[in-house]
């Protein structure tokens, strides 16, 4: 019996009178790849960063092989040869690939022979990894998946045994992916041992040899990957079972009420991000927009729900032109006219946070009856209609009194799209609904989304999460780089294809 | 020839008068680079001036006077620090309360002790600092340009003209080539990046805001032990936020900024030089619009003339780690 590289005993931490890790116990054996899985929320990130020395814990114990350490500080955590690759990645952006990955073992006061034989070293890490990163390239002109290879060499160089990564399939195209669980691969081989976080189920039956199941601050499972399956993680995960395919009719294809004509946009920094886009969206349709991130996604939802001025071409809606470059109707009057619009940023744009969630929900029409009389609000009206739909929609807690910025993200998109799908709109534009959701909730918007579009609505639904758009969409299209790159019917269309266009290869 | 002269004399003051702004300008780099907006310049340069002043005169010593102003906007820097870095207050109330308070400190402090409100004794000669006669300066006047070079713009300044000019190629030097000058950049631009590569940002922006304090020390001292043989009432007349607007569109880099500071030196010392001048077509110029001169360039460069200033990313953002 091999002694874990990293053993855990009853840690408890608590932030505020939320308690986040709650008598955690984890074994973690050298050279393997460990999955912690849980939904978002569910303590796997706060655990890892005590783990990291990040966040110091209430009470508990950590052995790195055997021994009893004490982790004050990431310092000590890397000197006991932790790594952890953050979701939001801790680099600087305007430094240098080498200058971030010295900073803080620069190992000189004044820089020379050490940064050499620093730049010398790396040169030969990235070898024998197959890195192929330039270590003078500023980090701003990167891609996402390099980036991340910058935290990886940057771990591997102040000489990680434990990497630890938190959620770092995101932000990648599957492509991407591909190329991550290669190097992840070849690490666990060289004799590394690697704790990885996630909430996707594939991750974990595709890479990971054990498995630790983490719910509400609790470890609630331990198992190896090849006796468990999907289905039975997702139920361990969420605690009752999940409906992990969404259900859906055949589509009842109405006539086409939405329609983009060569449309280009700009950004705030005059970049053109939408480039010469034209689609059209039938009623009872789902079109999907796949892309990785900003590769014009956000621009073209902003145009078309009225928030961003068109540069060029037009939009229209039930035939009758409503945006080109000369004239837009701003988003009151689009809704009035049946078009709503669930953004993908909810916190800066779907919501005030500071706001009480009755606010939230009638943000909008509250100057329109029954919510609002002469000016005045009617907060009988309010708390009523409140209570009925957090209710239907199954907000928890059930307080529309509670401060948005409270829910979790799952139940603040609940809200959100309470309040857009209210009036029964014809179109509906979404942008990333289930991000930062957990999978209970997300099961709840898939479902709301497909009534919709029964019902005979135009969905225009843009998301990075491949699996959102193959299992929602009718109809997909791809964005590269402002442009349209390829359309499909979502008909025996895999991943891998979409993923090789969204990489703009094919 | 008296054209000539007219120039050297003109690039001498402006020497002399961008000083302060040279001294403060460095101070605000590493404030600002290190995430702190320092808004409190001017405060502290006006203690500076008091206490360097005060610490003179008591002491007889000026350079005991300069300690002794280091020592206490050390401590000013550290007010701001604790309000703003360990409280995580907004950084910009901090400093603006520091320098109301200093305002009426400086004011109240001099009452008390010498009886004039905002005022400090004069000051003889033990007890300020002289201009610095570079040795040959008056033997060599009479060589054409080098001589004028040497004699009228090099030689003859106080010791702080010399130390702000080489102040800035160190702080360059600390900046950008040490790994103090790269965690200094890194906790301005993305705090958690330094925190997860094991080092303490709170004490990186403490470390920053006690070398802001020492810089800004010598700005204050040179008002009033240097080109003034005494403290008066507000004295530093808004150089501190001069030298944070030539800071900031010499973009927080010690080159530039102090390209700015030598600007809005020489447009001082040119409304100095122009006042009461008759100009050929013109005629003379109204005093008040030329001394609003070094303002008016202000708000021209700040519009956007010097291209977009991009500040350090994390400045005015407390760093909060846990949520």
């Amino acid at each position: 019996m091999v002694s874990p590289i990293l053993e855990l005993t009853d840690i408890n931490k608590s932030f505020g009178h939320v308690q986040a890790n709650k008598n955690i116990n984890l074994k973690i054996n050298k050279g393997t790849i460990h999955g912690i899985i849980g939904e978002n929320g569910a303590g796997k990130s706060t655990l890892m960063s005590i783990v990291f020395g990040l966040y110091q814990a209430n009470s508990g114990s950590i052995k790195i092989n055997g021994k009893e350490i004490n982790l004050r500080s990431p310092r000590d955590s890397i000197i006991n040869g932790i790594g952890m690759v953050h979701q939001h990645f801790m680099l600087v952006e305007n430094f240098t690939v080498l200058e971030n990955i010295i900073l803080g073992f620069e190992g000189e006061t004044v820089f020379g022979e050490k940064l050499q034989k620093a730049k010398e070293d790396l040169e030969k890490l990235c070898k024998t990894y197959n890195f192929n990163i330039d270590l003078d390239a500023t980090i701003s002109d990167l891609s996402v998946g390099f980036r991340q290879r910058v935290e990886i060499l940057k771990s591997l160089y102040r000489g990680a045994e434990i990497l630890i990564l938190d959620e770092p399939t995101g932000v990648l195209t599957p492509q991407e992916v591909d190329e991550l669980f290669k190097i992840l691969r070849s690490l666990k081989d060289e004799g590394k041992t690697i704790v990885l976080i996630t909430h996707k189920l594939i991750e974990i039956m595709d890479l990971t040899s054990e498995v630790s199941v983490m719910r509400q601050g609790e470890m609630v499972g331990h198992t190896k990957t090849e006796d468990t399956s999907k289905e039975q993680l997702a139920e361990m995960m969420v605690g009752r079972s999940v409906l992990l395919r969404v259900d859906k009719k055949e589509i009842k294809k109405g006539e086409t009420i939405f329609k983009v004509n060569n449309l280009s946009v700009k950004d705030d920094l005059d970049v053109t991000r939408v480039k010469d886009v034209n689609l059209e969206i039938c009623s009872g349709e789902i079109l999907g927009i796949a892309g990785v991130t900003g590769n014009g996604q956000t621009e073209l939802l902003e145009a078309l729900s009225g928030i961003r001025k068109v540069e060029s071409g037009s939009i229209e809606l039930f035939g009758e032109k409503i945006s080109d470059q000369n004239n837009f109707l701003n988003p009151r009057m689009l809704k009035e006219k049946g078009l709503a619009h669930v953004p993908e940023d909810r916190q800066r744009m779907g919501l005030i946070s500071d706001f009480k969630a009755y606010e939230n929900l009638i943000f909008g029409y509250h100057d329109q009856e029954p919510y609002s009389k002469s000016a005045i609000l009617n907060n009988k009206e309010i708390t009523e209609y409140s209570n009925k739909v957090m209710q239907e929609y199954d907000v928890r807690p059930n307080s529309p009194n509670l401060i948005t910025s409270n829910f979790s993200g799952g139940n603040q998109q609940k809200i959100i799209l309470s309040r857009e799908l209210n009036e029964n709109p014809k179109v509906l534009l979404v942008g990333q609904p289930t991000r930062g959701v957990d999978i209970g909730a997300i099961e709840f918007i898939h479902q709301r989304l497909i009534d919709m579009r029964d019902k005979g609505a135009a969905i225009l639904l843009a998301s990075v999460e491949l699996d959102e758009i193959l299992s929602l969409s009718d109809r997909i299209i791809v964005m590269f780089d402002g442009k349209i790159v390829g359309e499909k019917e979502n008909k025996n269309v895999t991943d891998r294809e979409l993923g090789l266009l969204m990489a703009g290869v094919a | 020839m008296e054209f000539l002269s007219d120039i050297a004399s003109l690039i001498n003051s402006t020497l002399r008068i961008s000083t302060p702004l040279v001294f403060a300008a460095m101070a605000g780099i590493f404030a600002e680079r290190s995430g702190v907006i320092d808004f409190s310049l001017e405060g502290k340069m006006l203690m500076a001036a008091f206490v360097a002043a005060v610490g003179s005169y008591y002491l007889g010593n000026p350079w005991l006077g300069l300690l002794l102003a280091i020592i206490v906007c050390v401590c000013l820097s550290m007010l701001h620090g604790f309000a703003s870095v360990t409280h995580k207050g907004d950084q910009v109330v901090s400093c603006v309360a520091i320098n109301i308070l200093i305002i009426g400190l400086t004011t109240a402090l001099a009452a008390a002790w010498f009886g004039q409100a905002g005022l400090t004794p004069t000051l003889n000669e033990d007890q300020r600092f002289l201009e610095i006669h570079l040795p040959f300066a008056d033997a060599l006047r009479d060589i054409p340009v080098i001589g004028t070079l040497y004699s009228d713009i090099l030689s003859g300044h106080y010791v702080f003209v010399y130390l702000a000019y080489l102040s800035v190629p160190l702080v360059f030097w600390v900046v950008f080539k040490t790994s103090f000058g790269l965690r200094l950049r890194a906790v301005g631009e993305n705090p958690s990046a330094v925190d997860t590569a094991g080092i303490n940002v709170f004490t990186m922006r403490y470390k920053a805001l006690a070398i802001n304090g020492v810089l800004i020390a010598f700005a204050g001292a040179h008002l009033s032990t240097a080109v003034n043989a005494n403290f008066f009432r507000e004295m530093s007349a808004g150089r501190g936020y001069l030298a944070l607007a030539a800071m900031i569109f010499g973009k927080w880099h010690p080159k530039t900024a102090l390209i700015a500071c030598l600007l809005f030196g020489f447009t001082d010392a040119l409304q100095i030089r122009l006042q009461g001048v008759e100009l050929p077509a013109i005629g003379e110029i109204p005093v008040q619009l030329i001394q609003a001169l070094p303002y008016i360039l202000t708000v021209v460069l700040l519009a956007g003339f010097v291209g977009k200033a991009i500040a350090p990313n994390a400045i005015g953002q407390p760093y909060i780690k846990e949520r």
